[in-house]
């Protein structure tokens, strides 16, 4: 056994764990996060994306012992309060999940490219979310809700800065 | 669910400290970069380390650089590094194009340089970039530091020229003047391994003929991620279309592809023959200065 410490969410959390724990399981199984999924197992679906320090990371590859001392942000940290992110907002209003598994991933790799590159074009969302397996929707509506957040973020920017 | 069998964790602060704890436990002892390669063999027993020792707080060893006529590469150099990397845009197009069909972005953000060379999965991309590149390996014990070329790194499927107490530290190339680079690579799905793959370079001289060259491959069962014998086929005559299909036959005919879920052996050999064409003619009109 270890014992670890993390910020996640901007929260100092500390657990007595096995080398062997996956960070998706310390965020799930031991803290209760459980907005983050756990899907494949084996770094293909991307539904257990995290940001690690800043970068999204798979966390089912990635060892709980590994982020000790670190910064990890997951889904429920997009929300402020009742006013969710923009890229939540886009999938309501395009229709970005059915089942709604692939959702935090999705969720938490546009994020990251939107922070990156505000204004992508699909063949860039496209790329960026190719480590996000969905089976439901054809990724039409999700690329939607993509651009969506991208063009209503900078609106919200730009009232922002009017008033 | 998959978890790894149980095994011990430490980390390590310096090359020197990762080199001693792997002096100190032994042959059951591995080193865990982004872990993405290792962490799935571990979840199905391939792999079964009694100890991680896990360096990546090294960022010390995350770097590309050029460094007189050579660049060197940090063994702890991510994958999303390589691909954004301006000094390997400038002289080594291969790269970028390799990266961009390795894993997917968000493995790329933790996979590293190092892990994937060792692994040395018979299908990984930038060992066959390595071994068209003639790369040089910089090894690191206790006892000090040796070089290993790349193409004498692998030393079969899954087994490298990395003894139990050392580690990959670097890689470096040289830079070559007037030359062009390319990657090829077919695969089932995005962010899957290669059906086949192939990597080229060439150096022209000032009438236009083929000074040096390397040829890559990747999942084909190539000695040594390459094919000499196409590269003396080709070496001191012109980039021809005829000659490079001469060179890519040859490539074809001495791989050693396996049949397997991602394709029988007569349609992994065609492949080859396409992809290293490809690569050598981009390659070639790149160093003409002509290709985008």
């Amino acid at each position: 056994m270890m014992r670890v410490s993390m910020r996640v969410n901007g929260a100092q959390t500390e657990a007595e764990i096995e080398p062997r724990l996956l960070l998706v399981h310390y965020l799930r199984n031991t803290l209760g996060l459980t907005g983050t999924h756990w899907g494949c197992d084996t770094s293909n679906c991307g539904a257990c994306t995290v940001w690690l320090d800043g970068l999204p990371v798979k966390s089912c590859t990635t060892l709980a012992a590994m982020a000790d001392g670190h910064e990890v942000r997951t889904v429920e940290d997009l929300a402020d309060g009742d006013s969710l992110d923009p890229v939540q907002q886009g999938f309501m209003q395009e229709h970005g999940l059915q089942c709604g598994f692939c959702t935090p991933g999705m969720l938490m790799t546009a994020r990251a490219l939107l922070d990156r590159d505000p204004d992508p074009d699909e063949a860039t969302i496209r790329e960026a979310i190719s480590g996000n397996l969905c089976r439901c929707t054809g990724y039409e509506n999700i690329v939607r809700a993509i651009r969506w957040a991208a063009e209503h973020q900078a609106a919200q920017a730009r009232e922002e800065a009017a008033l | 669910m998959q978890v790894p069998a149980p095994f011990e964790y430490e980390r390590a602060a310096s090359v020197d400290e990762a080199v001693a704890l792997l002096a100190r436990h032994g042959p059951e002892a591995r080193l865990v970069a982004g872990g993405h390669s290792l962490l799935p063999m571990m979840k199905l027993r391939l792999a079964r380390p009694e100890m991680l020792i896990d360096i990546n707080d090294l960022s010390d060893l995350d770097y590309i650089r050029t460094e007189g006529d050579e660049i060197a590469i940090g063994a702890m150099t991510r994958h999303a590094g390589v691909l954004d990397s301006a000094v390997l845009a400038e002289h080594y197009r291969i790269f970028a194009e390799a990266e961009r069909v390795i894993a997917d972005p968000i493995v790329r953000n933790r996979g590293t340089v190092g892990g994937s060379l060792c692994q040395a999965d018979p299908s990984e991309d930038l060992s066959a970039v390595f071994s068209a590149l003639r790369g040089t390996a910089v090894i690191r014990s206790e006892s000090g530091s040796r070089n290993v070329e790349m193409r004498q790194f692998h030393t079969g499927p899954y087994e490298t020229a990395v003894g139990a107490a050392e580690m990959l530290v670097e890689v470096r190339l040289p830079i070559r003047p007037n030359s062009g680079s390319a990657y090829e690579k077919v695969e089932r799905r995005a962010g899957d391994w290669s059906i086949a793959a192939a990597g080229a370079f060439v150096q022209l001289d000032g009438e236009g003929r083929i000074a040096d060259l390397g040829i890559g491959l990747a999942a084909v069962g190539a000695d040594h991620f390459t094919c000499e014998e196409a590269e003396d086929a080709l070496r001191g005559g012109t980039p021809s279309e005829e000659a490079i299909a001469r060179a890519a036959a040859i490539c074809a005919e001495g791989c050693q592809p396996q049949a397997d879920q991602r394709g029988p052996v007569d349609y992994k050999r065609h492949l080859v023959g396409v992809l290293v064409a490809r690569a050598l003619t981009r390659s070639a009109a790149r160093a003409r200065g002509e290709a985008a």
